[in-house]
């Protein structure tokens, strides 16, 4: 196991029984990720891809000994999905949906921090630990086993800079999205911090964009903290209009702060080599 | 969303929130009638949704109707930064003893709302929060616990009030954070909060902005989006009813991608390579021809654009699904300007070849793409 995810997750898909849930559970389940069960009210008794599907969380993990949850259940009910999932002890809670109201993230989060679960997302594609465990629904054919930790803000930007680390021969500790909005369970810095005491994880890659100051923070922990491992970074959006969202409801610059020239200038005075093109990534890491 | 000043003083009234006595007015005329009505020296105010309508000339004061009606005429000739002014808020002008500030918003790092306060109010608010850090007075709101009146007290307390005004300032930040908290706002300012020569605390101003993402929450603002789109370029609007995320830009070359941080990704490089892009276009994941067709049309119906540059990295999304609805829309519109594809991914050559069959090149990397895109751009005229 590297980070958070590995051989010993074994996770319940909520929403199992939608279009999304079914799908990428069959996706999962054919990379080996132990999905023991599925939550869909109303539906306990059916299966899905042979998964028995319960109308409770609690049901379906006591059950089956799971330890984490991915959760596909659309944006108005998926705050009571998160915090049913928080409740059973599942621990990471990974939140594939997208577009929950910031009020909802909000007192996701708080219960999280209070429970101690990690929670990554809302709107991310997920955490795969190459090889082991996907919970997420990035295509797992771009992925190989090895050394780089990958963290980001984005979806597709990670799969073309994961291919482009893959194709150079540098294989991945674990890759997560860690969401595109303003408010997410996970930073930078705690993933970093994760990274750091990964011993499968030699070096890492982080990809961030415009808004917010998650990436200031970084170079800040990364400086302070005389990060051991040598790290490399994209930020984008140098394009982006201030004030307005840029497809993320996270990316948006808000008067002067949260631009993409800030964030490569604190990250390069943290001693970290930026990338001003994704595919320049798997160079710096070489 | 963003709320115009009248319709976040509306607001601010059904909460008994103090805000100046106000009309709204769409012609010179109802200019002048809501300054009868209000019978006192007023502020004619220009309801736009753009920063900076009082430097641009935007705010006029009157102290007779005649004045009122020049002040509306002379505001309504206005297009500020960009957007025209259709309406003005007539409202009782107050005088101001102090100027405050008192704000709540979401703090992305403390994952929780905030309140934001100072007893520096006014336009040089941001310069403040800059250069004095300690002038602002910071509070976290307990998501779980909700805001609690001796927290709101300790706030205005802390902005050195006592006595009457310290409760007065309590109640209004209580009623600020309640109306955050009913209408899914992501920020609510009084910027002036006033302290008039009565010692009175008024919201001089009042911006209130909605969560997007709570609107399913919210059906009255659905169908007010629907009317008004005054920040928004009319393919930019429509791109919004048909789910798209379409940001106009002024250059000429247009990007059609899947996934917000690749097409950002997609804009840097066109630049990096000395062209400019001329919008934002994310389709999304796995997204269907219907969506590629819509975005399609959407980026060459803006003029300017004189080459289309799509860039697909096919995970869920299959390459081959791409192809078949590029040539779709191709076939069925009839695209005339010259476009360059990079498809990488699921099933790749699939695409490829029904790319190749089709005469059209594909490419196999962005840089490849940005290079080819920027010189195509080049010579056409």
């Amino acid at each position: 196991m590297a980070i958070l995810v590995g051989e010993k997750t074994r996770a319940i898909v909520q929403a199992i029984t939608g279009s999304q849930g079914s799908y990428h559970s069959q996706l999962m389940l054919q990379y080996g990720t132990k999905i023991v069960a599925g939550v869909t009210p109303g539906r306990e008794g059916t299966s899905v891809h042979g998964i028995p599907v319960f109308d409770t969380v609690e049901e379906a993990a006591s059950r089956f000994q799971a330890n984490a949850s991915i959760i596909f259940v659309p944006a108005p009910h998926a705050k009571d999905a998160a915090l049913e999932a928080i409740t059973a002890n599942l621990n990471p809670v990974v939140v594939i949906t997208e577009g929950l109201p910031v009020k909802d993230e909000i007192q996701i989060m708080e219960v999280a921090r209070l429970k101690g679960t990690t929670v990554i997302g809302p709107n991310t594609p997920g955490i795969i630990t190459p090889g082991e465990c996907k919970l997420g629904i990035m295509p797992s054919h771009i992925f190989k086993p090895g050394k780089v930790g990958l963290v980001s803000r984005s979806g597709t930007l990670t799969y073309e800079i994961a291919a482009g680390l893959t194709n150079a021969g540098l294989g991945q500790s674990t890759c997560l999205g860690i969401g595109g909005d303003p408010v997410v369970g996970l930073s930078f810095v705690s993933v970093l911090e994760m990274f750091r005491s990964d011993p499968e994880t030699e070096s890492v890659a982080m990809i961030g964009e415009i808004g917010g100051n998650a990436e200031e923070m970084a170079a800040e922990y990364i400086k302070s903290s005389h990060y051991p491992k040598p790290v490399a970074a994209y930020v984008a959006g140098r394009v982006a209009p201030p004030g307005k969202r840029m497809g993320h409801a996270g990316a948006i610059i808000m008067g002067r702060s949260g631009t993409a020239d800030t964030k490569i200038e604190a990250l390069r005075n943290a001693g970290v080599r930026v990338a001003m093109k994704p595919g320049e990534i798997a160079k710096l890491l070489k | 969303m963003k709320l115009f000043e009248y319709e976040a003083k509306e607001i601010a009234r059904q909460y008994a929130l103090p805000v100046p006595t106000g009309l709204l007015a769409s012609t010179p005329q109802e200019a002048k009638e809501a300054f009868q009505k209000i019978n006192q020296p007023c502020v004619i105010k220009a309801q736009v949704l753009v920063a900076g309508r009082g430097k641009a000339g935007g705010i006029k004061s009157a102290s007779t109707a005649l004045e009122a009606f020049e002040a509306a005429k002379s505001i309504f000739s206005m297009t500020i930064r960009g957007e025209r002014v259709t309406r003005v808020l007539v409202e009782q002008k107050l005088v101001s003893k102090h100027e405050r500030y008192v704000s709540i918003v979401v703090d992305r790092p403390s994952r929780g709302y905030t309140i934001l306060s100072s007893t520096a109010g006014g336009v040089d608010i941001e310069q403040t929060a800059e250069e004095h850090p300690e002038r602002i007075i910071r509070h976290r709101i307990d998501p779980l616990m909700g805001l609690q009146e001796f927290e709101a007290r300790i706030v205005a307390k802390k902005l050195g009030y006592s006595g009457k005004q310290m409760n007065q300032l309590t109640s209004i930040i209580l009623k600020l954070c309640q109306i955050m908290d009913d209408y899914d706002a992501e920020l609510i300012e009084s910027n002036p909060l006033i302290e008039t020569e009565d010692d009175e605390l008024v919201a001089a101003d009042l911006r209130i902005l909605v969560d997007d993402n709570s609107l399913y929450r919210h059906p009255m603002f659905l169908e007010r989006m629907k009317i008004l789109e005054p920040d928004m370029t009319p393919l930019e609007a429509k791109a919004r009813e048909r789910g798209l995320a379409y940001i106009e830009l002024d250059g000429y070359i247009g990007i059609i991608g899947n996934g917000a941080g690749l097409v950002m990704a997609t804009l840097d490089m066109i630049l990096d390579y000395n062209g400019t892009p001329a919008n934002f276009c994310d389709v999304g994941g796995g997204a269907s021809e219907e969506r590629i067709a819509s975005a399609l049309e959407i980026v060459l119906s803006n003029p300017r654009v004189k080459v289309l540059l799509i860039n697909i990295m096919g995970g869920i999304t299959r390459c081959d699904d791409v192809a078949r609805a590029i040539l779709d829309v191709q076939k069925k519109t009839g695209i005339s300007k010259p476009m360059v594809i990079r498809l990488v991914g699921t099933n790749e050559e699939e695409g490829r070849r029904i790319l190749a069959d089709a005469h059209i090149p594909s490419l196999n990397t962005m840089e490849d793409a940005a290079a080819k895109a920027v010189e195509i751009a080049s010579k056409v005229k």
